[in-house]
């Protein structure tokens, strides 16, 4: 009996420390420490479950937590910044499916008593528990495969789709069902496990590289719903509050996602954007004149100007010209440039992704501006400077009703004196539209890489103004 | 679980989804991927019911499905600890 207390007063602890480390992860300075309480509160919920009555033996406890920790430790600290969104991406799949694995387990040590007919209640949290870990689990899987370009990062689309999806669904609700009634046939609970898989997978494929954001936000919250969801299979109040923690956050990172491109969530996770806008390129008739510049003329232009302001974007991490670009920012601010990145929300392919690459680049943080700080400095700017974002500046978010992106809040960089675009070439934005700011005269193109054109601009900026 | 310790983990289901909703809607953007990784790492508190799930002596299928479950669920917890503290030491003001 005192055992039992002991360990529910654990949890308690362990969720109030939770909710404090939780806290403190929203401010910059107490950040770290709040991720830390956070791991202790993790540490004493894992030490006291040990004291449970149903843990017996514990060899295989430890060897599997220790090659757990050591695994985890490993690629925790080799991941690269760039590759923060697969990482994050592909362990919301293992926490779903670690909840599909405990319910299942529990699941199965109660349908293996014969002639065992199952509460009403605990077979329900069961199946949601084993859905949504199921559906966080492949669905985090296709994410982490497009996001690594293993599979076509493109949106994938055929006819009936969403008609399939409602039947699976369906089919799996009624499978559901079985389970609770049945629970001594696994074949029901074989089908449920093999449905919600497939439906995770078919949720995300639909869904488009610049649409990531959205979709890792979300399967974030489902994560924490399925743990929450296997809170009430096991009548554990700790794995709730938890698990409502992390889904809380994830639905509300979602909702910010979706507010900066100015579309609904349900117009994202039907999917397919982009892929149709094909009328939206012709229709716009003439074909776009673009200004080439060199590096060298590049270098004078920042040589000249007294005030920079940098946008970064998805292109940047793929280029890795991150610590470049924070050396340009040195260079132009040593000769006393005013020197500023315009961060827009849905850059890159998680929410903050930028901010991390150029954190670590050392960029100091408080050099980051949002992006309702800074769009009104643009028109007393020299130089705006995109390195690989292209929706995100696109003027006809703001003047073309017709634009698939019309309406999305943009960052006003064709606002500045002179616009220099670096990228690769002329392809379209993800929404596979064209970016009228190129056109337009104040801007100008520099071809190439981004980390080898920056390179070479801090090169010939080296000559201009020796040390 | 009879409906009383029902109502009482919707309870805290509610009450939880709230102080979550209020906490993390004032995270300023440059935070959004620790606080992702972090809340990542929290959810793998599935562990504690993957410890149970692997606790007994017998060799049965629903030990093994807890192992596999302890497995994951560390490496969600360990790693997404780890990354986040990684991140979060990155994450300097101007020096001077």
């Amino acid at each position: 009996m005192e055992r039992d207390l002991i360990i529910k007063i654990a949890y308690l602890i362990a969720s109030v420390l939770f909710i404090v480390g939780i806290k403190m992860l929203g401010k910059t300075s107490t950040a770290r420490r709040g991720n830390f309480i956070s791991a202790v509160a993790m540490l004493i919920a894992i030490l006291v479950t040990l004291l449970d009555r149903q843990v017996l033996s514990f060899t295989e406890i430890f060897v599997t937590i220790l090659v757990g920790s050591v695994i985890g430790t490993v690629i925790a600290q080799r991941v690269e910044m760039t590759s923060m969104p697969e990482m994050v991406a592909i362990f919301n799949g293992f926490g779903g499916a670690a909840s599909v694995l405990v319910a299942t387990s529990e699941y199965w040590r109660m349908a293996h008593d014969a002639g065992y007919s199952m509460e009403v209640v605990v077979g329900v949290t069961i199946v949601i528990s084993v859905i949504i870990g199921c559906v966080t689990l492949t669905g985090s899987l296709v994410a982490f495969g497009k996001l690594k370009g293993l599979i076509n990062g493109r949106a994938i689309m055929f006819t009936g789709q969403h008609a399939l999806n409602a039947i699976l669904f369906l089919g799996a609700l009624a499978l559901s069902v079985l389970v609770v009634l049945e629970p001594n046939v696994e074949l029901w609970m074989m089908g449920v496990l093999f449905i919600a898989l497939l439906l995770g997978v078919l949720v995300v494929i639909p869904i488009g590289g610049a649409d990531m954001p959205v979709v890792i936000s979300l399967l974030n919250s489902y994560s924490g719903i399925a743990a929450c969801a296997t809170g009430f299979v096991l009548n554990n109040q700790v794995l709730i509050i938890a698990g409502a923690l992390v889904g809380a956050s994830g639905i509300i990172l979602t909702q910010i996602m979706c507010k900066a491109m100015n579309r609904s969530l349900v117009n994202v996770l039907l999917g397919g954007f982009g892929q149709t806008g094909s009328a939206a390129t012709t229709d716009g008739g003439e074909e776009i004149v673009v200004k080439e510049v060199g590096v060298e003329e590049t270098a004078m232009l920042f040589d000249s100007a007294s005030s920079v302001i940098i946008v970064p974007g998805y292109g940047m991490a793929v280029a890795q010209a991150q610590h470049i670009v924070r050396e340009l920012s040195d260079m132009l601010e040593r000769r006393g440039t005013s020197v500023k990145f315009a961060i827009h929300p849905v850059a890159g392919r998680m929410p903050g992704h930028m901010n991390v690459l150029l954190a670590e680049a050392n960029v100091p943080y408080d050099k980051l501006i949002e992006m309702d700080q800074i769009n009104d400095e643009f028109a007393n700017t020299d130089i705006a400077l995109i390195i690989g974002a292209n929706d995100v500046v696109n003027p006809a978010a703001r003047t073309n009703p017709g634009s698939p992106i019309y309406g999305m809040p943009v960052l006003n960089a064709d606002k500045a004196r002179t616009v220099i675009v670096c990228k690769r070439g002329m392809s379209a934005g993800y929404a596979g539209i064209e970016n009228e700011l190129f056109g337009y005269p104040n801007c100008l193109m520099l071809f190439g890489d981004a980390k080898s054109s920056m390179t070479k601009v801090v090169g010939e900026l080296k000559e201009l103004m020796p040390a | 679980m009879n409906a009383e310790s029902l109502i009482v983990l919707l309870y805290v289901l509610v009450l939880a989804s709230f102080v979550g909703f209020e906490l993390i809607s004032k995270v300023p953007p440059t935070l959004h991927t620790p606080l992702m990784s972090g809340s990542n790492a929290i959810s793998g508190i599935t562990i504690v019911g993957a410890i149970v799930a692997a606790g007994p002596e017998d060799m049965s299928v629903s030990k093994w499905l807890g192992i596999a479950a302890l497995l994951l669920a560390t490496l969600n917890v360990v790693g997404g600890y780890v990354v986040t503290d990684r991140m979060l030491q990155m994450f300097k003001k101007k020096k001077k």
